[in-house]
């Protein structure tokens, strides 16, 4: 491709974990492969929809500080989807963005994501696509594992985010939202629960567990009352899914996350549901948790009214 | 030959083949990985086989527990089902830079180290199950006197290939990636290569290990 046909970004800051996600990979959980994939599924679903991409197309995920981008090439449109600071640099000066909202860019345009604010994950995508390689069918880049386009790295500097399709047909589009909240993450009683003395799995439910900084794409630690088990630490080794939470030797929470290791010998104390999954991810550390038991019965039906209110979002975009 | 199908979460189906770790109950959780496997149904996102556990996973827009559970009941396999089975052999150097928990594995076990080597050569190991980081196979079952528990302080990073025991079972870290069990050596043999997307892994749930020891040389030969 001769160089002024090219469209691409150049990273100028990277940020600190960015990376190409989409839906993620399924049924490689035997091999020690997980899903990984966007870490929040609706600002993923939305950041699509809203730039009239395939649902399953590839965007970038940032966390807490996000790349600085110098774009090359014809006319385009992005869009930021999560709750996001970010400053769009043009010739005619410098204007702070919305996420939600698409905008133009041209040949020599900036886009400097500075924060996540009161969250961790946000995404970034163009009308278009970026041109990435897949790996079972995914393109969601794992850096445990080192899976996925870039060798499976985070994005570093000077690394070019090549566009190779440009969808001409497009409109500008924006949705009014300013994200969604939840007062306790509620779980569904773990495989092990009766592992733990009655006075911990009242405390469990009771007190509230904060944050720490040893948490990533893999999992999410947590500390607060200890757990205390009652049978054994261990359990023998078998398979996790994400949302699991586990409770370490020391009596810590532990909850699985999208990139986690697909077996595991603690025992599970709760799992998290599909439905509060979006907005647990998006809780930083330091922050605090209050969990909340939930039927099975419930936890589905919850889950329903999760993917309705996200489909009411998407027919909102206008 | 499931005895129970309990929900973990609200999206996966837990089935309970038992509790004991034996390769006549590891074998059943196999059967059932492949034949569902096989089937190919919609909506099934993963299926995570262990010693004596499968985990189903499901997307929750397409199945619900109760309806999937009776799916999942409702599959016969015949008990003499054979399993597919290979032999893989599988170079491992014991060299000292190598050996990182040999000196701590002979005063636990109150064996030399080339005994213990010995013993640990002279066997097959079935591969149970892989996973934790893409690839890693556990492995067994070692004799009685060849078991001990892992490492109390587990190491931040184990260096990729290396071969380690602890209990029961050995294992392969086919990745850099921190762990506890006690490592005996290291194979330069590739053991997950996600180039090769039909069959990343070198070892798959019910193949036979056979390890075999090599020089220094010859595994810097291998490297290369």
């Amino acid at each position: 491709m001769k160089s002024k046909d090219r469209n691409y970004f150049k990273i100028l800051r990277a940020g600190i974990n960015t990376t190409y996600q989409d839906l993620g990979r399924n049924n490689l959980y035997h091999i020690g492969i997980p899903f990984s994939g966007a870490m929040d599924k609706r600002n993923f679903q939305l950041l699509n929809s809203l730039l009239q991409n395939d649902y399953n197309s590839p965007v970038i995920e940032f966390a807490y500080q996000g790349p600085h981008l110098k774009y090359f090439g014809k006319d385009i449109f992005f869009c930021i989807s999560g709750n996001v600071s970010f400053k769009i640099i043009t010739k005619e000066g410098v204007i702070d963005g919305n996420s939600y909202q698409c905008y133009l860019l041209k040949n020599g345009d900036e886009v400097d994501i500075r924060s996540t604010n009161k969250s961790v994950y946000g995404y970034f995508s163009i009308n278009g696509t970026f041109g990435v390689d897949y790996y079972w069918g995914s393109c969601s880049i794992n850096t445990q594992a080192q899976i996925g386009p870039n060798n499976g790295n985070k994005f570093s500097k000077d690394l070019e985010i090549e566009i190779i399709d440009i969808n001409n047909s497009f409109n500008k589009r924006k949705l009014d939202y300013f994200g969604s909240t939840i007062e306790n993450i509620r779980v569904i009683k773990g495989t092990n629960y009766d592992y733990f003395s009655e006075f911990s799995q009242n405390k469990f439910f009771k007190e509230s567990f904060k944050i720490t900084k040893l948490s990533d794409r893999m999992g999410m630690r947590l500390e607060g009352t200890k757990i205390e088990n009652i049978v054994d630490p261990n359990i023998k080794s078998e398979g996790l899914v994400k949302g699991v939470i586990q409770i370490t030797s020391a009596g810590d929470p532990i909850i699985m996350l999208s990139d986690h290791g697909t077996i595991g010998g603690y025992p599970k104390i709760a799992t998290v549901i599909s439905a509060d999954y979006d907005r647990l991810v998006q809780l930083t550390p330091g922050s605090n948790i209050k969990f909340k038991d939930v039927s099975l019965e419930d936890a589905e039906t919850l889950y329903k009214l999760y993917q309705m209110e996200t489909n009411n979002l998407i027919s909102q975009i206008k | 030959m499931i005895k129970n199908i309990l929900n973990l979460g609200d999206a996966a189906l837990y089935c309970d083949f038992g509790s004991d770790v034996n390769q006549e109950i590891n074998s059943n959780v196999i059967k059932y990985f492949y034949h569902i496997k096989k089937l190919n149904l919609k909506g099934i996102t993963n299926l995570t086989p262990s010693y004596n556990k499968l985990i189903i996973s499901y997307d929750l827009n397409i199945h619900s527990f109760l309806s999937l559970k009776k799916k999942i009941e409702n599959i016969e396999i015949k008990e003499n089902n054979k399993l597919e089975k290979n032999l893989i052999e599988i170079p491992v150097c014991c060299d000292n830079d190598f050996a990182l928990d040999i000196e701590r594995v002979e005063n636990k076990l109150k064996l030399k180290s080339e005994i213990i080597l010995e013993k640990f050569f002279s066997k097959n190991y079935f591969c149970y199950m892989t996973g934790f980081v893409a690839g890693m196979p556990f492995l067994g079952d070692l004799d009685q006197e060849m078991r001990l528990k892992r490492l109390e302080t587990p190491r931040v990073k184990v260096p990729k290939g290396s071969v380690g025991i602890t209990e029961q079972f050995c294992n392969i870290y086919s990745f850099e990636t921190p762990g506890g069990w006690n490592i005996l050596g290291n194979t330069p043999q590739n053991i997950f290569d996600s180039s090769n997307q039909s069959n990343p892994n070198l070892v798959n749930p019910g193949d036979t290990i056979k390890f075999y020891r090599i020089t220094l040389d010859q595994y810097n030969e291998i490297k290369r």
